[in-house]
């Protein structure tokens, strides 16, 4: 009850958005690994690119820098185009393939 | 200013433009820009001879550019003219635009006929810079570029497998003599600091004996090799593969004579070194019996006077070793003009008989070709040493002086002239007289061969009383007194018309002489005849082991072994390694995930202990 409240008077902590940061980002790296569907692998991906804007606001906000924010603006201009491309390569990818499956989009071999 | 160097630009234009057009232009066009430019050389040559005031007393030089520069040892590009010079380039030009003229007639149904007045020329660029130049730099340039010409024009002939060989023949064996002229100047510039002729030759007479003896023989052995002297001979009689008109320009009357021309140039090292002078008329005196006795028995004309040109090339060098230099020069010019003739007028009985060589295969000639007879009269008169024919005089001052130096030399010598006028009479009788044995319709040449021929023929006569080269040269070789001794001229001039008599008598009077001889002594025979084995001897005893030892040693050991072994090892490696690593690419991208995954943990932690180790270290 204590804590609560002073969390209410003081605001969050920093240490706790870097950890939401860095679940976000072990959840991101996982899903990347372990789920099969490309359209999941690339949430995962968007996943990871937000932890890391998460982590950056977050310093910008205890260093009183405004370069993070700025860093935070890049990596979502960069999450916008890559998320344009990357949906088509999906959509060319299963109009060829008719699969989404990651494990069976491997002709990169030889 | 003399501008000396527009002597060898004409030629050298010449070349450029028949070798960059010649392909599209006519005949007339080459014609007379290969004939034109070697003319207008032989004009400027009057012209500085006639402007050029006394060059016996102050000789024309002139200085173009420094060419190399190393502290205190420089090369200038320097062309000089003297009395000795002048000579030589009047022969050069002068035969030159003979045999120029002389082979727009031979060649004129041959392939390639740009391209062989383009070496042509080219070859007038490198023999005058030869005989201009005043240091023993330039005088190598011109050396070496001969040489090459030499090998391209005897090659003339490209899809003639005997006629390459006999290039390569003719080149490599150079190389042997140029590698001895390579040591020679290596030793005079680190003995005389330059490389310069005045300067050579005015710090000469203060060095120690051994030391010119030794950069003589060097330069003798560079000698031997471009005027075809034992034992480097062997290339010249091949090198008959080339088109005639070289034959005469080239191999006897110029670029042969090049060593000549360099050890009297180099007269004063030779004096002040005695045993060389003794090795120099030795090896020329046994190259005189030598290639003469080889020349009795050849059956192929060209082969007969290439071996001719051997022999009195031996004398020449004779007359150098035994400090007759002007002798030797003079027998130069005589010989220029009497076996430039000789050949020409082999060419012009070969065109007679539709390209056959081989004298068994000729015969009658007189009937069809009384020019070409003419002239060969008078060359081999000359040859001979018939009185007053240009080669009596010059072969007699050389016997002169061998007779003063060594009796034993005379003896031999005027036994060489006897076999000389023996064979070259010889090759007269079978080609002219009794009956016509070849093929065809035998015909004379065209006036553009006869011209040149004419011409030499009257130099042939009367070319010893034109030129008295040892007055020329006087200044520079003083003549020495009393030489004349009439009893040694009737002796060598008995000698060859002795010889000439048995000629006629073997091969006119009594045809069937020559092969019961053969017969009696076939075992001597059968040694002359196939020119005492010496290629043979040769191809055993060196080219058979740098072949061999080339094959295992270079290219099956060094080539195939280590350096192949080298580079395919590497490529192997490489494969193998790759073979490996390819493993990791699966295609799979959840794979290539873990690695990225596994690759940034592995960084930080090396980051992370490095920092936490930079910690431990600041504290």
């Amino acid at each position: 009850m204590q804590d609560a409240l002073q969390l209410l008077q003081n605001g969050v902590p920093i240490s706790w958005y870097l950890i939401l940061s860095a679940v976000l980002f072990t959840l991101g790296v996982a899903g990347f690994l372990y789920r099969r569907s490309i359209i999941t692998v690339f949430m995962c991906i968007e996943l990871m690119l937000n932890a890391v804007n998460l982590a950056f606001i977050t310093f910008s906000h205890q260093h009183k820098d405004v370069s993070g924010n700025l860093f935070a603006f890049f990596v979502m201009v960069v999450a916008a185009a890559e998320a344009a491309v990357g949906l088509a390569i999906i959509l060319t990818v299963f109009r060829n393939r008719a699969t989404l499956n990651i494990d069976e989009i491997d002709s990169l071999k030889n | 200013m003399q501008n000396l160097w527009l002597i060898p630009a004409f030629p050298f234009i010449g070349f450029l433009l028949n070798g960059i057009f010649g392909k599209k232009l006519p005949k007339a066009v080459i014609n007379l820009i290969a004939v034109g430019s070697v003319l207008l050389s032989f004009a400027w040559v009057l012209k500085v001879y006639m402007t050029a005031g006394d060059i016996g007393a102050t000789p024309v030089r002139e200085h173009y550019f420094t060419w190399m520069q190393s502290g205190q040892f420089s090369v200038g590009w320097d062309f000089a003219v003297d009395r000795l010079t002048m000579i030589m380039l009047f022969v050069v030009t002068g035969i030159g635009s003979l045999i120029h003229i002389y082979a727009t007639g031979y060649m004129a149904h041959e392939e390639g006929y740009y391209r062989f007045f383009a070496y042509l020329n080219l070859f007038m660029f490198f023999m005058l810079n030869l005989v201009l130049g005043a240091n023993y730099l330039i005088l190598f340039v011109g050396w070496e570029g001969v040489g090459l010409c030499s090998y391209l024009l005897i090659g003339f002939y490209i899809v003639k497998h005997s006629a390459t060989t006999a290039g390569n023949k003719a080149f490599i064996v150079n190389r042997i003599g140029d590698f001895g002229f390579s040591l020679a100047m290596f030793l005079i510039v680190v003995n005389f600091g330059t490389l310069d002729f005045n300067r050579v030759f005015q710090a000469a007479p203060g060095k120690q004996t051994e030391t010119l003896t030794a950069i003589a023989l060097l330069l003798l052995v560079g000698a031997t090799g471009k005027s075809a002297q034992i034992p480097l001979y062997v290339w010249l009689p091949d090198a008959m593969e080339g088109p005639t008109p070289v034959s005469a320009l080239i191999h006897a009357a110029t670029m042969v004579t090049a060593g000549v021309y360099m050890c009297t140039r180099s007269a004063v090292i030779f004096t002040h070194a005695p045993v060389a002078m003794f090795t120099v008329a030795i090896i020329g005196l046994a190259t005189a019996v030598f290639a003469a006795t080889i020349g009795l028995l050849q059956n192929d004309i060209k082969k007969v006077y290439a071996y001719s040109t051997v022999s009195q090339l031996g004398y020449m060098f004779l007359g150098v070793g035994v400090g007759a230099f002007s002798a030797g020069i003079w027998h130069l010019v005589t010989h220029a003009f009497f076996k430039a003739l000789l050949f020409l007028g082999a060419g012009s009985v070969i065109h007679a008989c539709h390209g056959e060589q081989d004298m068994r295969h000729m015969g009658g000639l007189k009937k069809y070709a009384p020019w070409t007879m003419g002239v060969l009269i008078c060359a081999s008169l000359a040859i001979s040493g018939f009185p007053f024919t240009s080669g009596y005089f010059s072969k007699d001052a050389i016997l002169g002086a061998a007779y003063a130096y060594n009796p034993a030399m005379y003896w031999i010598g005027v036994i060489t002239a006897g076999m000389t006028a023996f064979y070259v009479w010889r090759a007269f009788w079978m080609t002219f007289t009794g009956e016509y044995k070849g093929h065809g319709h035998p015909h004379e040449s065209g006036w553009s061969m006869l011209g040149p021929l004419v011409v030499l023929a009257f130099l042939s006569i009367a070319g010893g009383f034109l030129f008295n080269v040892p007055k020329i040269l006087d200044n520079m070789f003083p003549i020495a007194e009393g030489g004349e001794n009439m009893t040694l001229t009737y002796i060598s001039v008995a000698f060859g018309l002795g010889g000439i008599a048995l000629s006629y008598y073997m091969y006119v009077v009594n045809p069937k002489l020559p092969e019961r001889l053969a017969t009696t002594f076939s075992g001597l025979y059968t040694l002359i005849y196939n020119k005492y084995f010496v290629d043979e001897i040769y191809d055993a005893t060196v080219v058979r082991p740098v072949v061999d030892g080339s094959t295992t040693v270079l290219w099956h050991v060094m080539d195939q072994g280590v350096i192949d072994g080298a580079v395919n090892g590497v490529g192997s490696e490489a494969r193998d390694i790759g073979g490996v690593l390819k493993l990791l690419q699966s295609g799979n991208i959840r794979s290539y995930a873990t690695w990225v995954v596994i690759g940034a943990v592995v960084l930080l932690l090396v980051m992370g202990i490095s920092a936490m180790g930079l910690a431990a270290v600041n504290q």
